[in-house]
């Protein structure tokens, strides 16, 4: 059979086993990591206009926290998540939110008071009252909403929230 | 390349000696009953596979349990393929292992020196309708509730400790969460790691011994 261009019998065996051993493995593989990957894929995106309250409830320059929850179904279970934002109020109507989850590994950030500044309670972040990077390991200031993130729409506070 | 690679492996591993001793060994002539016992080992190690990606999604508490299968079979990508072959494979395994034990009792290969083999054959069938036993609450679907309220009295009867056996059982005087974590846990942790080590005392039993030839006109 040498030089002609008959597969010899030994050679298809092994293709055909091969052939056949990849259709198996795809067969059992694909559906398997579909499985596992089906919540990530499913996820739609959550965005909305969430009310912060009344400008005048916001001291000038006090950082104030606010709370806000958004329901989400989560396989078979509707989960509601918690979000915080602190709204500063920098003049009569100059407005800006930042989120308060840290930039470093997403842990809650508090206001202190005493140090004039966001402190994130996990790895001693500090951020300045501005949100900028005053010390720590955080990449990079606090996320902050503003320009079309936000609004004051008949005297009340909105920012555009948006996950997924 | 890869012989390299084989021959340093073999020289540690010793795989050539492994792949003699288990699936190079001399047979009695084949015949297809024979396969029972290798056909029960990969049930199990399908209703082993199958098994853990279920629990990816299940949960086993009367608040979730019946709503995580319901997601497991309407929602999850082939999450009703798996599922699906977990449940026909346990009915299958049973199957398998019921012929299996067939087999070896009409061709009379409990015989010396496979005594041992036999018994701990015996001791797994018993796990074996064990694991669809405690697999049968897990849905937590009226079937599954009242098929185990019946399955638990049934222990009721025996004399004496009957009623504390059931008791036992459900972890309460009535099915409750109790019940079903306790056959949840029954049914992933305790049974299947005694399956798996008297699966290990049966092979290697069968290893040592070889398989019986059949009964010829002689015997």
């Amino acid at each position: 059979m040498a030089g002609s261009n008959h597969i010899s019998r030994r050679d298809f065996i092994k293709l055909a086993t091969a052939a056949v051993g990849a259709i198996m493995v795809a067969g059992v593989g694909i559906p398997v990591i579909n499985y596992l990957i089906d919540p990530v894929l499913g996820a739609g995106e959550d965005e909305a206009w969430i009310p912060l309250g009344p400008v005048e409830n916001f001291e000038i320059n006090k950082p104030t926290m606010v709370n806000f929850t958004r329901t989400k179904v989560n396989g078979w279970e509707r989960t509601a998540n918690s979000y915080g934002v602190f709204v500063v109020r920098r003049s009569e109507n100059d407005l800006v939110v930042f989120s308060n989850k840290c930039t470093h590994l997403g842990c809650r950030v508090n206001w202190n008071e005493s140090v004039g500044g966001y402190i994130c309670p996990c790895h001693d972040a500090e951020f300045g009252p501005d949100g900028a990077i005053v010390r720590g390991p955080q990449p990079r200031p606090l996320d902050r909403y503003e320009g079309d993130a936000i609004k004051v729409e008949d005297g009340v506070v909105m920012i555009f929230f948006k996950e997924g | 390349m890869w012989k390299k690679l084989f021959a340093w492996l073999d020289d540690r591993l010793g795989l050539n000696d492994l792949y003699k001793a288990t699936l190079d060994r001399p047979e009695p002539k084949g015949n297809w009953w024979n396969t029972l016992g290798s056909a029960s080992l990969v049930l199990f190690l399908l209703q082993g596979a199958t098994g853990i990606f279920l629990t990816v999604y299940y949960t086993p508490s009367p608040d979730h349990a019946y709503d995580s299968i319901q997601y497991i079979m309407n929602e999850v990508a082939f999450g009703w393929l798996i599922r699906g072959i977990h449940h026909w494979g346990s009915t299958l395994m049973v199957l398998v292992v019921f012929i299996h034990m067939l087999r070896v009792f009409i061709t009379a290969s409990y015989k010396y020196p496979r005594e041992l083999t036999w018994l701990i054959g015996c001791a797994l069938l018993i796990l074996t309708l064990g694991m669809g036993f405690t697999g049968y609450l897990l849905p937590w679907n009226q079937r599954a509730f009242w098929a185990t309220t019946v399955a638990t009295e049934i222990a009721g009867a025996v004399p004496f400790i009957g009623g504390f056996i059931t008791e036992v059982l459900r972890g309460g005087t009535e099915l409750s969460a109790l019940t079903l974590s306790r056959f949840f846990s029954a049914h992933i942790w305790m049974l299947p790691l005694l399956l798996a080590g008297c699966i290990g005392v049966h092979v290697y039993l069968i290893i040592k011994h070889g398989e019986s030839a059949f009964p010829d006109k002689e015997d």
